[in-house]
């Protein structure tokens, strides 16, 4: 943003950044997807820096808002067990092809559970990725319930080792209480196994304010340890997703930056936090 | 939806009705915290300042014409009611048909908005008037997205055009022209082209659309996004007005709580109506986009019409039609009727959505998560341990009978009263709608407290036990 350069300029020699520029600065942030909340805090620490380096500290406001929780993809002994969540739409399924991908293609073995028992061909849509990918995946039977079709899953990856599992579940809005119960129930009947390791929320990068209500939602359902922040490869910021490292303390760990298998990017906070001003 | 805008408005109109005289200092704290509201509804800010500042103007304007005293308000809150109404799309359009069938409706929009079940749900609802649809698959991007259009087309009995697998195969362009010459010669009124997801900037498949586009001369592009879009809704819906244009807008998951905000900043921007909404993963989970509904939505007044609508569809033609006849004659809702309707809820599609559209559904968020499947059991229990005559007139209920009732439905005498009072409240309260106020003053419905008559979970899809695992009978089960 021409307008930051301006404000790091204008901070260096007293700060005299017209009305009009931080009027257009708020613009930009909120913009962004970073909510009224956290762009007036943005603003008036802003308006108190007087400093050498004002992108520096600048930058660094921003980044105080970051999660203070590891953001390293969780791994354990064995089969470390991971299950994808998030409302309808927000790239879930393909971001399970992404991460199996990733891990297939450092050498590791992979099992996928298709979860989704629910959206019309989002099982077949599963099944495409995983023989593109060359991984194994379970289907859920007639009548499969999404529990039973994970369950069957993790007694997959048991039995042959895998390293990885990865359950791609059905969309589903926060607000409605008894899909949000069939999503812990999963969790319950997959842990009778073992445990399920990571839980990854998909929150798409385009997504406004709703965003933190969904983080919120999810988390207290199913304990969710990360976020997959998907579609960055649009024109919008993400915005969001800071607000739920500062309110809630989740980290994300990926960012989805297309459509296909290849496109998924370990978190570069400091990437993200320049991306958001610039 | 809009909850937070809501009760924003609500604190603002609360505090101008108590004060009675409204001078331009007041005008401009409210209108500070609407500014407030609207951002945090995703609202995009140049569209909240011109919104803001035009409220301002003409509540300044009306408030001169009116006395002091009478109530200011009422005529604040009308401003702000019309403005909104003005941006939502003023009245809402319906498709138009072309004179030379078929009439062709192109689908565009970003990855994951709900393309793809929003061609069922209009492939169903135009069907359902009487027109021949074909459904074309003409994204051939996402893998399985044409063998899910398949599936909800075989559901509805709708045929579906898909001489292309997809999952990265084969041309858009010329599916979607092959699939209008086809309805053509196969004499279908109707063609509803799905389309890939793509993003504002990218310029390859924006092309493409506009390929598409030009190849079809479509009737109407509907441009699909997601209700919980955020700011980016102002760059995307420009990015696909100048990529391929459209005629239309369509917010899809408008059963979630987001606020919804891009509703205003795309009709605002692109001059388009939003002309249909979807709230719902079941086919029928769609309705025609009615400005002046959301607009009181916004305000706090609750969607009683959707409401009333969604209910009429969910009690069966015997229950309902005795129901709306009650309701005409103006006699009380009895206990009787309170039985009927708690089997019916059971039947209906989504609790949580109904009880939302009530005015007022912000304060009902506690009693509606209160509500469990338990407690609806055991209030059936009760009632069904009443006599007749209990049922249609509760006021003979004195000890003794609830006592037997009690031990009847297996129940404490606590429970039993609890439930005559929750259905007391209930009784009132349907009075009040049917008196077309909305309870307790326009707007702000706080301490209406819906009585906890209602499952928590009552089905909101088809009971796990009765889904199939098979996507073509699965999805053949959720249409119905
Ligand atoms: N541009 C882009 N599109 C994505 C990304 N992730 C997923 N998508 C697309 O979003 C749509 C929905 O994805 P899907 O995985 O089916 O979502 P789900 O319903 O959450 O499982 C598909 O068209 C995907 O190709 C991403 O990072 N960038
Ligand atoms: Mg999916």
């Amino acid at each position: 943003m021409a307008l930051f350069s301006k404000l790091i300029a204008k901070l260096k020699r007293e700060n005299s950044f017209a009305p009009a520029d931080w009027a257009q600065l708020e613009k930009e942030l909120l913009a962004s997807d970073l909510g009224p909340t956290l762009t007036t805090n943005f603003l008036s620490a802003a308006k108190k820096v007087k400093s050498d380096n004002a992108e520096a500290a600048l930058l660094e406001i921003l980044s105080n808002n970051l999660a203070l929780t590891s953001r390293e993809p969780i791994v354990v002994p064995g089969t470390t067990t991971i299950m994808v969540v998030g409302v309808n739409g927000t790239g879930k399924t393909t971001s399970v092809a992404k991460l199996a991908a990733l891990y297939k293609g450092s050498g590791k073995s992979v099992v996928l559970a298709a979860g989704d028992t629910f959206r019309a061909a989002a099982v077949e849509q599963l099944r495409t990725w995983a023989d593109r990918i060359g991984v194994e995946v379970v289907c859920g039977k007639e009548n499969g319930d999404p529990a039973s079709v994970a369950f069957d899953g993790a007694k997959a990856a048991q039995a042959s080792g895998a390293d990885f599992l990865i359950i791609d579940t059905a969309g589903r809005l926060h607000n409605k209480n008894d899909l949000m119960a069939e999503l812990a129930k999963v969790k319950r009947v997959v842990e009778k196994l073992s445990p399920i390791n990571e839980v990854l929320l998909v929150i798409d990068a385009t997504t406004g304010q709703n965003g933190l209500q969904q983080a919120k939602i999810f988390a207290e359902s199913v304990e969710v340890s990360g976020v997959i922040l998907a579609k960055l490869d649009g024109s919008a910021k993400g915005g969001i997703a800071l607000a739920i490292e500062s309110e809630l303390g989740i980290a994300i760990k990926w960012v989805g930056t297309g459509e296909s298998e290849g496109d998924i990017a370990p978190f570069d906070p400091n990437a993200y936090i320049k991306g958001l001003i610039s | 939806m809009l909850d937070l805008l809501t009760s924003h408005f609500n604190a603002v109109f609360t505090s101008l009705r108590l004060r009675g005289k409204i001078s331009k200092g007041d005008i401009e704290t409210s209108c500070e915290q609407i500014r407030q509201a609207l951002l945090e509804s995703d609202v995009a800010l140049e569209v909240v300042e011109s919104f803001v500042a035009q409220i301002a103007q003409r509540s300044i304007d009306a408030l001169a014409l009116i006395q002091p005293g009478s109530n200011q308000a009422k005529a604040v809150f009308e401003v702000v009611n019309s403005s909104l109404v003005e941006i939502l799309g003023g009245s809402a359009r319906r498709v138009r048909f072309s004179k030379n069938p078929p009439t062709v409706i192109m689908l565009a929009g970003l990855q994951g908005a709900g393309k793809t079940t929003l061609a069922g749900k209009l492939a169903k609802f135009f069907a359902d008037q009487g027109n021949t649809p074909l459904l074309v698959a003409s994204d051939l991007q996402r893998p399985n997205a044409v063998t899910q259009l398949q599936i909800l087309g075989q559901s509805i009995g709708v045929a579906v055009f898909a001489p292309e697998a997809g999952n990265g195969v084969g041309d858009p362009v010329k599916v979607a022209q092959a699939g209008v010459e086809f309805a053509k010669a196969k004499q279908y009124n109707m063609v509803i082209v799905d389309t890939a997801g793509r993003l504002g900037i990218d310029v390859e498949l924006m092309k493409q659309a506009g390929d598409i586009r030009d190849a079809l001369s479509p009737d109407e592009i509907l441009f699909v996004v997601d209700a919980m879009i955020g700011q980016d809704a102002l760059r995307t819906s420009q990015a696909f007005l100048d990529g391929v244009g459209f005629d239309g807008v369509v917010l899809t998951k408008l059963d979630g709580d987001a606020r919804g905000g891009a509703a205003l900043s795309i009709a605002s921007l692109t001059k388009r109506p939003i002309m249909f909404v979807s709230t719902g993963e079941k086919l029928g989970d769609f309705d025609i986009f009615h400005p002046d509904r959301m607009a009181s939505r916004i305000l706090g007044m609750g969607d009683v019409a959707t409401l009333a609508e969604a209910a009429k569809a969910a009690f069966d033609g015997d229950t309902s039609a005795k129901l709306e006849a009650k309701f005409a004659s103006g006699q009380d809702f009895t206990l009787e009727d309170f039985l009927d309707q708690l089997q019916a809820m059971s039947k209906m599609g989504s609790i949580s959505k109904i009880l939302g559209m009530l005015p007022g559904s912000g304060a009902m968020k506690k009693a509606i998560d209160s509500l469990d499947e338990g407690e609806i059991i055991a209030t059936k229990s009760i009632v069904q341990s009443m006599t007749p005559i209990e049922r249609r007139d509760p006021k003979v209920l004195n000890g003794s009978r609830r006592s037997r009732i009690a031990l009847g439905a297996g129940r404490a005498v606590s429970d039993v009263n609890n439930l005559i009072d929750r259905f007391s409240a209930a009784q009132k309260m349907i009075k009040q709608v049917r008196n077309g106020a909305t309870p307790a003053g326009i707007p702000g419905m706080a301490g209406m407290g819906m009585p906890a008559i209602a499952p928590k979970s009552a089905a909101m899809r088809p009971k796990k036990k009765s889904k199939s695992g098979n996507p073509a009978k699965r999805a053949q089960e959720q249409s119905q």
